[in-house]
């Protein structure tokens, strides 16, 4: 598919993308890390909202400033930041994610002299009143924030527009994830997973027209493309740093129908109200999405969302994907193999380290998994 | 037996006897908590423990489990348990061996007596959730969270209100988990408790401004354990008094932490509980005293935001503001003031792959003490319990190597 090949040149390499962006556009460019970052607001004032996930590239400058049991996101995205590779930022923020990522908000508040800096210190439960209120407060600072970095009114309607454009998009990854896995042989997972994080890099407005063709080009090559019977397979984890997993895969026998991650299904799932309030409406679908770990919704929230993911998508497995460092996700590791365990859904565990693992090495572990899988 | 060496007796802390007596009958009566009709909480080591003193509940503390195992060298094993649970052994060594322990009973007292509830406050990390969670799915018993907003450089006034509400929202837990009403003039007193066994403790590290100090960090480190425990209880400020009338004692006969003090050092991180003896004498002989950290005294570093009239109001400010909860600059600004406090001569950080939020950020406190006091520091790369992470030839080597600096920076100051 064309369409793909030119997302995927972009996610390749989204820091120039972003600098040409901002040089033909004129927007300001605003750098987040998480899924909760209130992108929508950003896109209101006019602004675009960038997802940064550091570059591969060897780590000096950030072993100044982090020591080496930090995680590769976070490390690789203090280099590129130290190394002024991100120096077009007109700002960054920081929505409260985890431990490691609230002292690299510090880190870079001390040493990145380049852009604003704001911290978005969002409430890390989910499932009160009183956070609830709290989460539509801190909403309502960065609104405010925003405009005085930006030096911009952000009006309602803006706001709505934006949050219309984000359900478009974020229904339309949905539509598709749902023709892959009516017939996963539509689309092919490094495709799929370029589309998704192409979303949160490039000018939404242009994103969704090429969304859009996508769909259309997906529903009618869905009627024409037979499946494969290849073993369905369900991915969790944080973010997706290694695409070369969905090929491995495919090469071992499997095919990804679904994922839990945040580079995947967490990102899109749950739209926004239309009606009443904007900013209480952006708020609601942060209670409303399927929760990242790092958060609190409910003790079990986790598992069962994990198991209608493999149930849903008549899942044969599931691969975790964590990375190495990330204490979130690996506290909850244990629970979600046993919970899927006590339903018969096997797992294998895959920790992602720095570098790109062995191709040979994760495809053997991969096929042995598939075996294993009646 | 080898006669006692009387010059070392001297130096021994005479209230650590009656230290160990409190902590025994404190985990004796936690574990008969319920023969005798008391609920048990367990709770993080920064979460509010005034109400449960209040409300009768007898706290319990997985931290300071995770440091005893961690003292008797039993956290590679526990640790170990956990990661065949599956968790990693890249994950925080307390929460790895309280995890285990509690399926097995092991550890240095037969495991923690089982929570009624779980009382979770994330003013110290994000880990203590994760943690909690997990606990909460394995007692299946009620979990309250306490959400403290992160302070990176102010504590707003949203976040303020968040915090008060959820402060009525935890009585209000309370009061349905032991099923009756809290009693608000005993919650006074007990928060006029905390207050004073806050002071006290305060005045307990301030004595080691005094040269020699009469008492080092590593003995802060065993101290501590009530303050973070009974804070709030009559047994916490008697103890408390009776250590500082000690302290000041040694001040008077000029009895020294360490025998020969010549130089003093900070200590940041937690402990490295199963090495605090090997550090100790380590240092003390090379005539050097840890005598502050940052780690004992996060315990009353807060006082100021406190209102002992009012303290159910003002403890919301007080436990969002501890020393983990606030940005890398104010903790280096507190680091330069506590070196100046005591007079140090350098820092020692402790670099505890178990702890993320109190590591990271350690390299640029450890860059601006040097722009601002121009001071040496060394940074040890090791974990709080999981010995499996400490590597003693490499780290006794730039101890050596480290110590050489001190000396002849101070010889050149002099």
């Amino acid at each position: 598919m064309q369409a793909i090949k030119e997302l995927s040149a972009i996610v390749g390499d989204p820091i120039s993308y972003a600098r040409k962006l901002k040089e033909q556009s004129g927007k300001k460019i605003i750098g987040y890390m998480c899924t909760y970052a209130p992108e929508e607001i950003i896109q209101a004032a006019g602004a675009h909202p960038l997802r940064l996930f550091g570059s591969n590239k060897n780590i000096f400058l950030a072993d100044g400033h982090l020591q080496a049991y930090c995680c590769s996101l976070v490390r690789g995205v203090l280099e590129d930041a130290l190394s002024g590779d991100l120096n077009f930022l007109d700002g960054m923020i920081f929505p409260h994610t985890c431990d490691t990522v609230q002292r690299l908000s510090d880190i870079w508040r001390l040493n990145i002299s380049y852009g604003f800096h704001l911290d978005v210190v969002l409430p890390v439960k989910l499932d009160t009143k009183s956070s609830r209120d709290y989460m539509v407060d801190v909403q309502n600072r960065f609104r405010n924030d925003l405009e005085k970095a930006l030096q911009v009114t952000i009006t309602d309607d803006d706001i709505k527009k934006s949050i219309a454009l984000y359900n478009e998009i974020r229904g339309g990854l949905k539509k598709v994830y749902e023709l892959k896995n009516k017939n996963p042989e539509v689309i092919s997972g490094k495709d799929l997973s370029a589309l998704v994080r192409a979303a949160m890099i490039m000018d939404r407005n242009d994103y969704l027209r090429i969304l859009l063709n996508v769909i259309a080009e997906l529903e009618t090559k869905g009627s024409t493309i037979k499946s494969t019977g290849k073993r369905r397979l369900i991915i969790s984890g944080g973010i997706c740093s290694q695409p070369d997993i969905y090929s491995v895969i495919e090469n071992a026998g499997g095919v990804v129908v679904g994922d839990d991650l945040c580079t995947g299904s967490r990102y899109f799932e749950g739209s926004i109200k239309t009606a009443g309030n904007p900013i209480a409406a952006i708020a609601e679908r942060y209670w409303q999405r399927p929760v990242c770990p790092a958060k609190h919704l409910d003790k079990n929230a986790r598992a069962e969302n994990l198991i209608k993911i493999a149930q849903d998508g008549k899942a044969a497995g599931v691969i975790f994907m964590l990375l190495k460092f990330c204490d979130p996700h690996a506290f909850d590791y244990p629970y979600l193999k046993e919970s899927l365990a006590a339903v018969s859904i096997p797992s294998l565990l895959l920790e992602v380290e720095d570098q790109p693992q062995a191709q040979g090495q994760l495809q053997t572990r991969i096929e042995a998994f598939l075996e294993t899988l009646s | 037996m080898a006669e006692k060496d009387p010059a070392k007796e001297k130096r021994k802390i005479k209230s650590v006897k009656k230290m160990k007596d409190i902590m025994t009958n404190y985990y004796i009566d936690a574990k008969m908590a319920e023969q005798n009709g008391k609920k048990v909480a367990w709770i993080t080591s920064g979460g509010p423990v005034e109400p449960l003193i209040a409300m009768d509940v007898i706290p319990i503390y997985p931290e300071n489990h995770g440091a005893m195992i961690g003292a008797s060298k039993m956290g590679i094993d526990l640790c170990q348990k956990a990661e065949v649970m599956g968790y990693s052994s890249d994950l925080c060594s307390y929460a790895r061996s309280d995890i285990s322990c509690a399926t097995v009973n092991g550890g240095p007292i037969g495991g923690l007596p089982k929570p009624d509830m779980l009382v979770c406050c994330n003013n110290i990390c994000g880990t203590v959730l994760k943690w909690y969670e997990v606990q909460a799915r394995y007692f299946n018993v009620p979990l309250f969270i306490l959400d403290t907003p992160f302070c990176h450089t102010q504590f707003l006034p949203e976040a303020r209100k968040y915090v008060h509400r959820q402060i009525e929202e935890y009585i209000v837990f309370l009061e349905n988990a032991c099923k009756k009403k809290m009693d608000h003039d005993r919650m006074k007193e007990v928060g006029r408790l905390s207050v004073e066994g806050q002071r006290l403790w305060q005045a307990v590290l301030d004595t080691a401004m005094n040269k020699p100090a009469p008492l080092s960090a590593f003995d802060a480190f065993f101290h501590l354990a009530l303050i973070v425990t009974l804070r709030g209880t009559k047994q916490a400020v008697d103890y408390y008094e009776g250590l500082l009338a000690e302290m000041r004692e040694r001040i008077a006969d000029n009895i020294g932490a360490v025998e020969n003090e010549k130089y003093r050092l900070l200590w940041d991180n937690l402990p490295v509980w199963y090495r605090t003896k090997w550090l100790s004498d380590k240092f003390a002989a090379a005539d050097t005293c840890l005598v502050a950290d940052t780690y004992t005294s996060a315990w009353c570093g807060t006082l100021k935001y406190i209102d002992e009239n009012n303290f159910i109001e003002s403890m919301a400010e007080a436990y969002t503001r501890i020393y983990l909860n606030i940005g890398v600059d104010e903790m280096a600004r507190d680091v330069v003031s506590m070196i100046d406090k005591y007079s140090a001569d350098g820092l020692v950080m402790h670099s505890n792959r178990s702890c993320k939020p109190y590591s990271f950020g350690q390299l640029d406190i450890q860059r601006i003490v040097r722009e601002k006091r121009g001071l040496p520091s060394l940074m040890i790369e090791a974990d709080m319990v999981d010995e499996r992470f400490f590597s003693e030839s490499q780290i006794e080597t730039r101890i050596d190597a480290f110590m050489e600096v001190v000396k002849e920076r101070k010889s050149c100051t002099r």
